[in-house]
């Protein structure tokens, strides 16, 4: 992976900037060591590794803000890191940067049931938020499968996903304000407790940015009410065709469940071996279709997914009947990743979006580059919302390996593009899927993206070296070149 | 004069930009024109006239996905989606009347570059978190896109969302991808009978915060609900408190009988059911309770929902309040103050802010129409503005003096 070239002559000032940052925020929260440094040497796409040249680990947005402007002020790269469960390489370190860590930021600051919301520091986890509102029947919806060790923050940084998102959306349409210190060291709140940004929508587009506008220092999301009653149906098919008309349906007759996920056959037997949660090994796909709400309506629903099914030829079809069966029903896809793990040295976890009705022919052809490239592959898919996780089996101690399951995995990706898709749907951009970005933006559309981080980061020391494949200078872009008299008065209607 | 230039298409509107940003000549944006008087005045010599860019594009019920250009008008939208029993759930209001238009003349554009949502706001999210995807062509006169055509995405910056809501701004949308919904098969609403503000916030926030998937949660104090179309509401002779509920018919049926308990604490409770339940919900956000209140300045405040009532009791002036959103949407009618009642009004508030959403265009170049920012955001705000539009030939001053 090309990253930018390192600045020897910030590397050589290593010791000076340590020292200096060391007495801004105390020499304990300052790590050198290389030994100690290796801790942050990836994060969840462990195929890339860089060591840091230095990290920070401040508690205080104060801390932030010193940090961020003595960076400014003296040109060294920051790349901000959260709990380092990212899967595109958000938080790659740079040889010659600072990683900011916010694990410190690890407290909940206030639970407002009145507002529904709650208040915490971006190093609070995902599923920390929704314990400390779960006593009064609140939850937190996005439930990435990282929940668990995921950070708020991060979360907010990728805009993460998770299987409840078709219905309760992902990280953006649950994010109320965030506290953000700006490159510069500037401190701005954007939202609050209350439900629409003012001026320009900051937060919306800081949601997702992945590390390239500001530092988050602190969060606020909105709860909602934990669903009286939840269900899961667990239905087998005979090709993949039929489980992808299934979902097309199920959504057409206007019911949109909690969760839909589906799992090719080779995810089913992988997830089966691991973890025995009697899925049917005789289908060639197997759709887990979640209803909650309260029970009336559980039970309407389940009725109205089971005909459907059935319709859509239906070979095997069990409905949860205890808490216990539904959480069963959701141990083998849960758990499909470290699944694939058992029975493969190394995986690439892909993460394209696809208009749902492709989705054939998207298997195809995966299963067609799958023979090309001598690699196995097996599909976990978001079925409800057309988000497919193709995991690529590999093995890194083989030479080239690596290498040509990037390029499996970029075909799938521009295979998903070709068909109406995109290069992601909640994993982000980060390094991973950077050199890709012109399949699906033009240089403009680019271009025009670099004008927005120059607004906030114009001298581009924040992350450098994610997101975009071409770095530009923001002089260089802000440059106009067309003037008075230039054009003729356009030929169009007036009036 | 005012000359009008409407292009046909993407192409046309973007030669047209192209030239104005050449001459250094600022454009007034415009679709049906009905919004015109929301944001501060402009006074531009030409005015883009986008109404021709209008249709569907493409649209895809089983992928939950809806492609439109800015011109498309709303009643056009609803039509082709509710043939497929499906809605735009962040339920776009109709301000035409407010601006004294024709209702129903509305187009998508307005709604989403000034980011308005209905009442089922709470619950389903704003126009913003339903954009997936956009064509525009920016102040440098170039065509780009962002977002894309399916329900889940991260590719790139979420350039949707800092269109939706910004006044035009930054670019002058060509086409709109949108996230569609199913149609709920039932909706019921529950009334309750003269509370005063503080009691009706309580209420609601009961409701909001119970298991039963309130969709609508507005109050409507005596003026208000006096002015109403429905009967039940108008004939209350005093506020009416109302918590809707939608979706499957038994469980639509079983949330609001738990509703009609919880609310029955609060005071008498009534219930409406189709035709005039949806009738009280476009009234509350076409904000149309308020427009029999005579020639009064009108402000849209966003607070914390739970503090609505508080932040009306704290502005000691004549005024009239309607509340959507549980209370985190206040819609005020003031009797006339110099300023406008903007210095009473963001007094007022703790958190969250103040537009003035309709005035004189002397008031509104007088006083600022958007809440005023800390200095770091307002530098912020102008260096994006720069970003997108150097030359400041889109709607420049509409939403701050200078951006």
């Amino acid at each position: 992976m090309r990253m930018p070239e390192p600045d020897q002559g910030v590397i050589a000032r290593r010791d000076e900037i340590a020292a200096a940052l060391g007495a801004l925020i105390g020499a304990d929260a300052v790590i050198d060591d290389r030994d100690a440094l290796r801790a942050y040497e990836c994060d969840g796409l462990t195929a890339y590794q860089a060591l840091p040249m230095l990290v920070v680990l401040p508690e205080t947005t104060a801390q932030v803000s010193a940090i961020l402007r003595y960076c400014h002020d003296n040109r060294v790269k920051v790349v901000p890191r959260g709990a380092g469960t990212g899967l595109s390489g958000g938080a790659l370190p740079l040889a010659d940067g600072v990683t900011l860590g916010l694990g410190k930021f690890n407290r909940v600051l206030d639970v407002d049931y009145d507002n529904r919301c709650v208040v915490a520091q971006p190093g609070v986890t995902n599923l920390a938020i929704t314990q400390a509102v779960a006593r009064e029947g609140f939850y937190y919806a996005p439930d990435p499968s990282s929940q668990i060790a995921c950070s708020i923050g991060g979360n907010v940084a990728e805009n993460s996903g998770g299987v409840h998102c078709l219905k309760y959306g992902v990280t953006t349409n649950n994010v109320l304000g965030v506290e953000l210190v700006l490159i510069t060291g500037e401190i701005v709140r954007l939202g609050g407790r209350h439900l629409d940004s003012e001026g320009y929508d900051i937060l919306g587009v800081v949601t997702g940015s992945e590390g390239l506008l500001g530092v988050i220092t602190e969060v606020t999301v909105r709860i909602l009410r934990t669903p009286a009653t939840a269900r899961a149906l667990l239905i087998g098919f005979p090709s993949n065709e039929a489980a992808g008309d299934c979902v097309g349906r199920v959504i057409a007759a206007g019911i949109i469940p909690g969760g839909m996920e589906m799992m090719d056959r080779g995810a089913v037997r992988a997830a089966e071996e691991f973890c025995h949660a009697g899925y049917p090994l005789d289908a060639q796909a197997l759709l887990i279709v979640e209803l909650d709400g309260p029970e009336v309506e559980v039970d309407e629903l389940i009725g109205r997914v089971r005909a459907i099914a059935e319709n859509c030829g239906a070979t095997t079809l069990r409905v949860s009947e205890s808490e216990a069966e539904r959480l069963r029903f959701w141990v083998g896809r849960k758990a499909a990743f470290p699944a694939v793990g058992r029975i493969s040295p190394d995986y690439f976890c892909m993460d394209g979006t696809i208009p749902r009705r492709r989705l054939p022919e998207i298997l195809k052809r995966i299963a067609d580059l799958s023979e090309h490239y001598g690699l196995g592959v097996v599909n976990v898919f978001h079925a409800g919302d057309g988000n497919l996780h193709p995991l690529i089996m590999f093995d890194a101690n083989v030479p080239g390996a690596l290498e040509k399951t990037e390029d499996f995995g970029s075909d799938i990706l521009r295979a998903c593009v070709d068909v109406g898709g995109v290069l992601t749907g909640e994993h982000g951009v980060g390094v991973e899927k950077r050199d890709l970005m012109g399949t699906m933006f033009s240089d403009t559309d680019l271009e025009q993206q670099q004008r927005l981080k120059c607004a906030f980061d114009g001298d581009g020391l924040l992350n450098p070296g994610k997101l975009f494949p071409t770095l530009h200078r923001c002089a260089e872009l802000g440059r106009m070149h067309v003037h008075r008299g230039a054009l003729k008065f356009p030929d169009l209607p007036r009036f | 004069m005012v000359e009008v230039l409407r292009p046909a298409d993407a192409d046309q509107l973007r030669e047209a930009i192209a030239w104005a940003t050449a001459e250094e000549t600022a454009l007034e944006i415009v679709g049906g024109g009905g919004k015109r008087g929301l944001g501060r005045p402009l006074m531009t010599e030409y005015r883009l006239d986008c109404s021709a860019l209008a249709g569907i594009v493409a649209y895809e019920p089983e992928e939950l996905v809806l492609t439109i250009r800015p011109g498309t008008p709303l009643a056009e939208i609803a039509a082709a989606l509710a043939a497929e029993r499906q809605q735009l759930a962040f339920e776009p209001p109709d301000l035409g009347p407010l601006y004294g238009a024709q209702a129903g003349m509305g187009s998508i554009g307005g709604v989403i570059a000034c980011n308005l949502s209905g009442p089922r706001r709470i619950k389903a999210g704003a126009a913003r978190d339903h954009f997936l995807g956009v064509a525009a062509v920016t102040g440098r006169g170039e065509a780009i896109k962002a977002g894309g055509k399916v329900v889940k995405n991260v590719t790139g910056y979420d350039l949707c969302k800092l269109f939706a809501g910004a006044h035009g701004t930054l670019a002058a949308l060509t086409e709109i991808t949108l996230k569609v919904l199913p149609a709920p098969e039932k909706t019921r609403t529950v009334l309750v009978f003269g509370l005063d503000d503080a009691t009706a916030i309580r209420a609601l926030t009961a409701a909001l915060a119970s298991p039963n998937e309130v969709s609508g949660a507005a109050h409507l104090p005596a003026a208000a609900a006096a002015r109403s179309g429905v009967a039940y509401v108008a004939g209350a002779g005093a506020a009416v408190t109302a918590a809707r509920v939608e979706g499957p018919a038994r469980s639509t049926a079983h949330r609001c009988a738990e509703l009609r308990a919880l609310l029955g604490r609060f005071g008498p409770v009534e219930e409406l059911h189709g035709r005039n339940s949806g009738l009280l919900w476009a009234e509350v956000g076409d904000v149309a309770p308020l427009l029999g209140a005579g020639d009064r300045v009108i402000w849209r405040l966003s607070v914390p929902p739970a503090e609505g009532a508080e932040v009306v009791a704290r502005i000691a002036t004549d005024c009239e309040a309607l509340y959507d959103w549980g209370g985190g949407l206040i819609w005020l009618a003031l009797a006339p103050l110099d300023d406008g009642g903007a210095a009473l009004l963001r007094g007022a508030i703790a958190g969250g802010h103040a537009t003035l959403m309709r005035g004189a265009a002397e008031l509104r170049t007088r006083v600022p129409v958007f809440h005023p920012q800390p200095a770091p955001l307002a530098a912020l705000s102008a260096r994006i503005k720069q970003g997108f539009d150097p030359r400041r030939v889109l709607n420049p001053g509409r939403m701050y003096q200078g951006v």
